[in-house]
This record gives C-alpha cells, structure tokens and sequence, in this order.
C-alpha cells in the first residue's frame, strides 16, 4: 500500500499530558480495586488452611462430636459431614430435575407466553429471598407439621437452589440454535422428543455445570438448617425423620465458642467444607469445559 | 444469539394452531410437567407470604402498630419492637455498599481494559469469593478478622476524639464486632454479584459508541464517561439495589460478627443487631408470642427484600433490553 508522503501533520500519539495522566490514574485505580478484592480473599483462605490443616486427620473425619469443652486434637466431625452430604444430595436430587424442567418451560414452551417472562423475571427475583426467610418458610409449613428432618433440611435447600438452576439451565437453552430444533422438527419429532433428546443434550454440559454451582452454593447454606434439621450430635443415617446434623451449622455453633478446641474443630469443618464445595466448583469448571458446545 | 421471535417450527406453515389434535400423550405431559416445574417458583413465592404471615399474626393483633414500630424488644416482657433490628439491618447494609465503587471498578477493568484471556482467571477468583460460605466468613471474623480491627478502631477513636461529627461515628469500640465489621464482611460477601450484575450492563455497551469516542480521540477514561457510563448508569443503580438486598438479608456472617447487642446508636464501632441475625440467635428458644414476633420480623425482611429485587432486576432488564432493541 502506498503511503501518501504530503499528508498534513497529524499527532497520532497518546495524548499527552493531564488527559493521558488521568487514564493513567483511572486504570491503577481499577487494578487497585481487584487488588483490595484478592487480599481479604487470600486471608480467608490462607486462615482457614491454616489453621483447619492442624485440626483435619482422618479421626477428625469419622469421628463423633465430642463436648465443647475437650481440647483440640480430640472428636471429628464425622456425622457432621455424613449430614451435610445427604441433605445436599436429597435437595439436589430434588431441586435439579424440576430447575431443568422449569427452564425448559420458560425457553420451549412459553418464548411468546407471558407466563413464562413472568416465572422468568421471579425466579430472579426468587435467587434473592434471603436463606433465613426460606428455613422459616419450611419451618411453618414443614417443621410445624411433621417435625425436624434431614428431608425439611433438604426442602429448604431445593427452594435456594431452584431459582439458580433455572436461569442457569434457561441461559444455557438459549444457546442452542434453532436450525437444531428445526431439523429435528422437520424429521417428524413431537416436540417433547425434540427437547429431550435433541436440545437437552446439546446443552447438557452448561445445565450440569450451573447445576453443580448452586450444589456448591447450597452446601455451604447455614441459616435454612438452623430451624430444620435442630443440630444434634450424634450421627442420623436417616434423612427422612429425626433431627440430623450439618457441617454449617456445627461451624456456627463452634464460632461463638471460648473454647479453643471447639474453635479448633469449627475450622477443621470449615476447610472441610471449602474443600467440598471447591471441588464441586472444579468438577463444573471440567465439564464446561469438556462438554459445552456452545457458548457466547 | 437470535432473538427475533420465529415461528413456532412446531406449528405448521399455513395452520392457524398446533398439531394438538395429532400430539401424542406422552408430548402433552411433558409439556405440563414443565410447565408445573415452572409455575412451582410463583408458587413458591406466594406460600412463603401466606405462611409467614400467618404464622406472625398474633405479632401483629396482639402488638399493634405502635408496638411493631417501637425500639422496645423484650420478650421476658411481651415487648417486641422491630425498629432496632430494622436500623441495624439498614444501616450495615448502607455500609456495605462501600463494595459498590470496588465492584465497578473490576466490572470495567474486565469489560474495558484487560483481555479476554486474563478476563477470564478473574472472573474465576471473584466467583471463589461467592464460593466461600457465609458461616466461614463468619468465623474468619469473628476469630480473625475482629480482633484485628479493634486495634484499628481504638487508634481511629483516640484520632478524632473531639472532632464534632466523626468522634459521634467512631468512638471507643466496646469489642471488634460492630455495625462497621458486619458492613466490611457483607461487602465482601456482595463484590461477586455487584461485579458480576455491572460486568452484564457494560457488556450491553453498543461497540459502535466505544469506536466512537476513541475515533474522536478519547483516551479510555474518557471512552467511559462519554460512552460507557451514560449508557449503563441505570443498569448499574439496579446492581447496585441487588447487591443492597443480599446485604441485608445476610444471616450467618452478620450474626456472628454484628456484636449482638439491640441498640439504636450512631456510633458504627459500637455493636448493634440486624433482623436477620436476631432471627437466627433467638429462634431456637422462642415459642408463642415470642416466635410469632421473629416470624414477623422474617416478613419485613421478606418484604424489604422482594420490593428492592423487584425494582433492582426490573432496572438491570430495562437496561439489557435497550441494547437488544438498539
């Protein structure tokens, strides 16, 4: 390409001076703020591994609840952990087949329904009902009735994963493109068929992925299972009846204790429980990234 | 993404109506199933305020009006008063926003300057703190975290003594868990989701206007107050109000690192009490009145939150569908 020799004298360099100091300002000012987000986060991270490493062996993982009062080093947090895993599971076992459903609904069924924008809008506005409002909510209409349960737990927790799995799952349906949808129609499919066996699986990668997240997110809920599943002690294989155990509410227990065992022992179950919802959020981050095909 | 309304390929060309007649049962029921799984959210939604409110009557015949918003709350003594908890709960959430600049701040240097490939690691690390659990956020401060800011507000007291409305905000800390620990742990706790809500509007930014401004010789802070921000501004008000209604109603963290103690005081490093954590403190020992009383307060805190939702989601929607309409 000829480069014209008499063009006029344009500076085409960085502005100069105040102006250019000022972006300059502005663009450490934002890394600043990145910055002031990750130091707190590291310190979080680094007390917990810190000071939950020396508490965590594998006594303390299959061992019972022991008094407050015992030193550190002594008792686990086994039923605890044996809790917190059924009662997510159940809620999940709940909560991800009807989030799946529900944004099938919302992105098949209703796009020129507006009770399907409607459901869209408070499902968001469901993600934003406080944990504690949920618990009471089972706690008047389950609790009351039926007395505390893994199960009233695992509802508590399926409502907090609900809306979370629906938009999730619904931004991933939007995905999918519809000559997909329309090649199958053109094959004779029902419409139901087509869902579950054409678009569902294009977009399985992302739902499991969201699905995992708000798994994640719910284990690590304190406040739903205050008034659900009463905190007790001792191991309750049983998710179905009888008052059980979680790992969040044992850590809220211990937190407010002088006890330097009992402190010792809440942040075992703390490292625990990171550890538990950090490979959740791992195994998501592998299957968006094995699976997912396509993204935005 | 498409989003120009087709037609339904499952309604033929020509054919004013579905293949109902000819749809099979099967279709049918999966078609209601789903949309069942969709109406249980409004269902949901609507039972939580049927049975809340039930459930907090008495509060409410037995109280009264005055009683409700009074500051007296003492169940040894039938008195149960919100007000208290409703000023803890307001103004630690307030203080919370001091996540707001921070969380914008990272929204446009993920949208703005930095490029895709590092885009996405920070993103991964702001989600890890939306990963740690509220109670873990809890006992880092209330173990950690407050004990270490006590010595920081007992020098910042000492510092403006006698300064007319400072020494009134920061005065001598009874302990490190106070309305001003709970505001720092809950903007912690709402940076991913403001960030992520404000990184959504700004994403919305036509390319066009940006190339604009830059055409024109802007530099990028001036790209982002003449083109960015203008265009945003109300998207980022509406994450801003979602943040403020996950600050409030926050629990486990606010429970533990609030102080406890029921008081209406503009000193922020003194310790107060929010509706949410009173709930959670004092509902396993409570029964009749007493129960009813946090029930209620589990109302206002449902109200508060649905309203300020409601009005967030419907500003950062607006804000996203200009863009799809432009």
């Amino acid at each position: 390409m000829a480069v014209a020799t008499e063009q006029p004298a344009v500076d085409l360099r960085e502005p100069a001076g105040w102006r250019r100091r000022k972006n300059q300002i502005a663009t450490v000012l934002m890394v600043l703020a990145l910055v002031l987000v990750i130091i707190p986060l590291g310190f979080v991270v680094y007390a917990v591994i810190a000071k939950g490493a020396s508490a965590i062996s594998w006594s303390f993982l299959t061992g019972q609840i022991p008094p407050n009062i015992l030193p550190p080093g002594q008792g686990g947090m086994g039923p605890a952990i044996v809790g917190t895993l059924e009662i997510t599971a159940l809620a999940a076992v709940m909560a991800v087949p009807l989030g799946v459903l529900g944004a099938i609904y919302i992105n098949e069924y209703g796009s020129k329904r507006p009770v399907a924008r409607v459901i869209e809008f408070m499902a968001d506005v469901m993600t934003g009902v406080p944990s504690i409002v949920m618990g009471l909510f089972i706690f008047t209409i389950w609790v009351l009735h039926f007395g505390y349960s893994g199960l009233a737990g695992a509802f508590a927790l399926g409502c907090l994963m609900l809306p979370v799995v629906i938009r999730s799952s619904d931004e991933m349906l939007k995905l999918v493109p519809d000559p997909l949808r329309e090649a199958s129609y053109a094959l004779g499919a029902t419409k139901a068929r087509v869902t579950v066996t054409v678009v569902l699986p294009a977009a399985i990668g992302g739902i499991v992925s969201g699905a995992l997240l708000a798994v994640a997110r719910a284990a690590g809920e304190t406040a739903p299972l205050l008034f659900t599943i009463l905190t007790v002690t001792s191991v309750n294989s049983n998710v179905f009846s009888g008052a059980n155990t979680a790992l969040s509410t044992q850590i809220f227990a211990n937190a407010s204790q002088v006890f330097p065992g009992a402190q010792s022992r809440g942040w075992g179950a703390a490292l625990t429980l990171i550890a538990i919802a950090f490979i959740l959020m791992i195994v998501a981050r592998t299957v968006t990234a094995r699976f997912t095909r396509y993204s935005r | 993404m498409s989003t120009v309304t087709k037609a339904d390929p499952a309604i033929p060309a020509g054919s004013a109506s579905p293949l109902a007649h000819r749809r099979p049962l099967g279709d049918r029921g999966f078609q209601i199933l789903a949309a069942a799984a969709g109406l249980l959210v409004l269902v949901i939604l609507v039972l939580i305020a049927v049975s809340i409110t039930q459930q907090a009557s008495s509060w409410f015949s037995t109280a009264g009006l005055k009683g409700i918003f009074s500051t007296q709350w003492n169940p040894g003594s039938n008195q149960f008063g919100a007000m208290t908890y409703v000023y803890g709960t307001v103004i630690t959430a307030v203080l919370a926003l001091m996540a707001v600049p921070v969380s914008v701040g990272i929204a446009l240097l993920l949208t703005e300057v930095v490029p895709y490939r590092w885009s996405r690691p920070i993103v991964y690390v702001i989600d890890l703190l939306a990963v740690i659990p509220s109670v873990v956020w809890g006992l880092w401060g209330i173990l950690v975290f407050a004990p270490w800011l006590q010595h920081i507000y007992t020098s910042v007291a000492s510092g403006v003594n006698g300064i007319p409305v400072l020494d009134s905000l920061f005065g001598q800390p009874v302990s490190g868990a106070s309305f001003f620990t709970a505001g720092i742990i809950l903007a912690f706790m709402i940076t991913p989701i403001v960030t992520s809500l404000s990184r959504e509007v700004f994403a919305t930014v036509p390319a066009i206007d940006k190339e604009g401004a830059y055409a024109l010789g802007a530099t990028r802070l001036e790209m982002i107050r003449g083109a960015v921000w203008p265009h945003s501004q109300g998207g980022v008000v509406g994450a801003i109000m979602l943040g403020l209604g996950r600050a409030m109603g926050e629990t486990i963290a606010a429970a533990l690192v609030i102080g406890s103690s029921a008081q209406v005081t503009s000193h922020l490093t003194d310790s107060g009490y929010s509706l949410p954590a009173v709930i959670a403190n004092q509902f396993g020992e409570a029964s009749g009145e007493f129960r009813a009383a946090l029930i209620g307060l589990a109302l206002f805190l449902f109200v508060i939150t649905i309203v300020i939702n409601l009005v967030g989601r419907g500003i950062v929607e607006r804000s996203a569908r200009r863009k799809r309409g432009a």
